[in-house]
């Protein structure tokens, strides 16, 4: 019972980042932008979360630099690939080397130092209930918060005009633009949402999953965020599948691997992977029609005046 | 200061006044570096007048169009709007003002639906549902029947272009301008719109409507407004002009006569196809289905259609971009050529000329002699032991240019710098160079100028007399009248008997384009012959 809790609890810690990070990658692809940066973000996220909390001693104020970090990335990210259309793929790749580089600089300082990680809610009477009581009602801020953001992601996209305005942003700029909707100004909005929410996520490793910072500590959650948005092709609900679902291989995996079963460990190890491509993909063989993508991703635009 | 000039004037001059014109330029200008898109050009637009603009490509008619909407800012010049100087800060302040706009193809978004696509276009005050709920009655009250629900990319053409006019009437505007909106529908469907049209004008509400087809002018407009090289050439009543007489002031001179050639034979079959029948390569492509047809030597077959109607599949079929299962279903000059590529089919004489100039015919950025070896490196002798012969690629270059008049700055340009026509002249004429034994083209003069075009035409006519079989995809149906023998309708992947010329009524033809079968009568007729 008490490691059915554990598994679960473990599997929520795993999947928030990368379910934060990859709502932010999504609401930026859907208007149009494709970001590789995500993991250059997350990283500098991680740092400048650190060295936030740190400072202060604070939690929220750590997550705040976090934000305004991944924001501030994805700024650079705009100017070069929206003000000056500069290819996308390119731009976001270099984005990633810098922010590695970044985080290292500013994390240098903060290597060895701990902090008190987040405080889990602590309500009397549910929080004890047996097996759902700490996954429901004893959770970090930031799990909570994840939850809350994906699901406002889809009621923007699904139940706003705003969201349908980024939406044809993302479906086809020209026709946007001889709408008079201000393209460029909407899909730099949405890469810095993009930012804020890689940050955060980012921020979340060293404040809420692990007390201490250790640079490169994202290792690679950045790309399969990325790679999340792609397989549950664009859609905010199977995200939501994608990441927990990625989440729950990876803790089950290493606790069979613990347990002595008889697969080599390399192979294990892939199974997360494995697992999400395999369950997206047949999620979006079961498609309906009409294309899955945003058409104009990664496409440069520049208007005509 | 605009608003504030607004509110000084007590009398504006409205819908009703007739004193002053409802829309007005003034000396309108667009510079874009040195190159002038508008020179200084006049015009007034009245309430409950359609207003024709007419001009070749290039002539500046979008230009003026977009800077009426607010799309661009002119570089000089005044646009008034009921007597009232205004500066247009964008298409939202446009469609505010009461000036609607109907795109010919670049304003939809397909994967939202038509609800979505609509509200799109509106200021956003409304509820989407209150907006659901008027979409309807105003496609209802003017008979344009939609389905908010579904989404664009499953509709044909005409349905698309009933949500650009829908969304354009539902923010009543005084002023619609559009953009030849007749270039993708059938002669039924455009009968249609000017219906629509009729009643809008009507209602007081004045239409200025971009459009190359002269005919459909003189009908419908009571003013028109010609534009050639950036520059106003004249306004006219299109009623009291002929269409040769409009054609020659958008020209700026006399258009060659396509002249066909007496006494052409018809020889052995050079290109037949057998029951072809393909799936989509992609997600929202159409299916071919049944396609059979043969086509001999000194013959021209025209293929009529809406577009995306499977002509695109049917030219990726016929040129080897795609290949048939089944090798008899593309017969080329006796040979079953269905499995085979595309250098294969050149060899046995083929030549393909495809829609899109720039990036399908040509590779944009490289040279003419390049691009030349793109399709002739098979079967042109340009290339010996592995190594490209530039003189011959160059030669190829010379030839084209002097044969088919290509204009062009120096003697090997890259592709791209041509200008449409000159670019469509250098494609067609590189091919034709070959001697094929039969050519493909596809949408030989669109957006061509009236020059170029009937060069190409002659060209086509030409090569059929020379006794290669020519079969030309076109959406141009005065086209097709002018020089194929017999023609035949695409319509959702499946191609109709061919019809002879003398047959080819535009009624008939209209009909096949919009899915209606001739068959009845036709069968009526063989039992009584």
């Amino acid at each position: 019972m008490e490691l059915i809790e554990a598994i679960i609890l473990a599997v929520l810690a795993a999947s928030t980042p990368l379910l934060i990070a990859a709502t932010g990658e999504l609401v930026t692809e859907r208007s149009g932008v494709l970001n590789l940066g995500v993991e250059g973000m997350m990283i500098v996220g991680a740092a400048c979360g650190f060295a936030g909390a740190w400072l202060t001693g604070s939690i929220f104020i750590g997550a705040l630099f976090g934000i305004v970090a991944g924001m501030l990335m994805s700024l650079v990210f705009a100017l070069m690939a929206l003000g000056l259309a500069v290819n996308q793929v390119a731009t976001g790749l270099a984005l990633t080397i810098l922010g590695i580089g970044l985080s290292g600089l500013i994390g240098a300082g903060f290597v060895g130092e701990r902090i008190t990680p987040a405080a889990h809610l602590y309500v009397p009477g549910l929080t004890d209930i047996p097996l759902i009581g700490r996954v429901l009602f004893g959770e970090d801020g930031f799990v909570y918060f994840s939850v809350a953001l994906i699901v406002g992601v889809w009621w923007f996209l699904y139940r706003t005009r705003a969201g349908l305005i980024l939406r044809a942003c993302g479906d086809n700029h020209v026709s946007a633009h001889a709408l008079g909707y201000p393209v460029l100004r909407i899909r730099t909005f949405a890469v810095m949402f993009g930012g804020a929410c890689a940050g955060l996520a980012g921020a979340y490793l060293p404040l809420a999953y692990t007390p201490f910072f250790i640079p490169g500590m994202t290792a690679g959650r950045g790309w399969i965020a990325l790679a999340l948005v792609v397989f549950a092709s664009w859609r905010p609900g199977r995200l939501v599948v994608g990441a927990y679902l990625f989440g729950a291989v990876t803790i089950l995996q290493l606790h069979a691997q613990g347990w002595g079963v008889g697969i080599p460990s390399q192979f294990m190890s892939a199974l997360p992977y494995l697992a999400t491509v395999i369950v997206l993909v047949l999620l979006s063989r079961a498609r309906t029609g009409g294309s899955t993508a945003p058409a104009a991703l990664g496409t440069v635009f520049v208007p005509d005046r | 200061m605009q608003a504030h000039q607004r509110m000084l004037d007590p009398t504006p001059n409205g819908l009703h006044s007739g004193e002053s014109p409802l829309l007005q330029t003034l000396g309108l200008t667009k510079r874009y570096g040195d190159f002038l898109a508008n020179d200084s050009i006049d015009i007034d637009i009245w309430p409950k007048e359609i207003h024709a603009l007419l001009g070749e490509n290039g002539a500046g008619k979008s230009t003026l169009v977009k800077a009426i909407y607010g799309l661009i800012q002119p570089s000089a010049g005044e646009i008034r709007w009921q007597g009232e100087r205004i500066a247009l800060s964008g298409p939202s302040e446009a469609r505010t003002r009461g000036i609607g706009m109907v795109f010919q193809h670049f304003s939809l978004f397909d994967n939202l639906t038509v609800a979505e696509n609509v509200a799109l276009g509106l200021d956003g005050k409304e509820s989407f549902k209150d907006m659901s709920a008027r979409l309807e009655q105003v496609s209802k009250t003017y008979g344009l029947p939609l389905d908010p629900r579904r989404e664009v990319w499953q509709l044909s053409v005409g349905e698309r272009q009933r949500i650009e006019i829908v969304r354009a009437l539902m923010q009543d505007p005084k002023f619609l301008i559009l953009d030849e909106p007749t270039a993708v529908l059938t002669p039924q469907e455009a009968d249609q719109l000017f219906i629509v049209l009729e009643r809008l004008k009507a209602e007081g509400r004045a239409i200025l409507y971009i459009s190359h087809k002269l005919e459909e002018v003189k009908r419908l407009c009571d003013t028109a407004t010609i534009l050639r090289g950036g520059k106003k050439v004249d306004t006219c009543n299109p009623r009291l002009e002929t269409a040769p007489s409009l054609a020659r002031m958008m020209v700026g001179g006399e258009i060659k006569e396509v002249k066909a050639p007496a006494g052409r034979q018809t020889t052995v079959p050079r290109l037949v196809v057998n029951d072809l029948s393909l799936a989509p390569s992609e997600a929202h492509g159409v299916r071919l289905e049944h396609i059979s047809f043969e086509l001999k030597g000194g013959e021209i077959l025209g293929i009529a259609g809406v577009a995306g109607n499977g002509q695109d599949e049917l030219f990726a079929a016929l040129s080897g971009e795609r290949l048939s299962r089944d090798p008899g279903t593309v017969v080329i000059e006796g040979i079953a050529a269905g499995h085979l590529s595309i250098t294969q089919r050149r060899k046995l004489g083929a030549a393909f000329v495809p829609e899109e100039r720039l990036g399908h015919g040509t590779a944009p950025r490289m040279k003419l002699s390049e691009n030349a070896l793109l399709t002739g490196h098979a079967a042109s002798g340009m290339v010996h032991h592995g190594f490209i012969d530039t003189a011959a690629t160059l030669k190829t270059v010379d030839r084209a240019t002097e044969t088919f008049d290509v204009r062009k700055a120096k003697r090997d340009p890259e592709a791209a710098s041509l200008s449409g026509g000159n670019l469509q002249k250098f494609i067609v004429g590189r091919e034709i160079l070959r001697n094929p034994a039969v050519l493909v083209v596809s949408q030989p003069t669109w957006g061509v100028d009236a020059g170029a075009a009937a060069v190409i035409r002659q060209a086509l006519l030409d090569l059929a007399t020379a006794g290669a079989a020519v079969l030309v995809t076109s959406q141009d149906l005065d086209e097709l009248a002018e020089i194929a023998d017999r023609i035949a309708v695409m319509f959702h992947g499946r191609l109709s008997a061919p019809l002879a010329r003398s047959e080819a009524t535009r009624e008939k033809l209209g009909l096949l384009m919009g899915g209606s079968s001739l068959e009845p009568k036709e069968a009526a007729h063989a039992v009584g012959a």
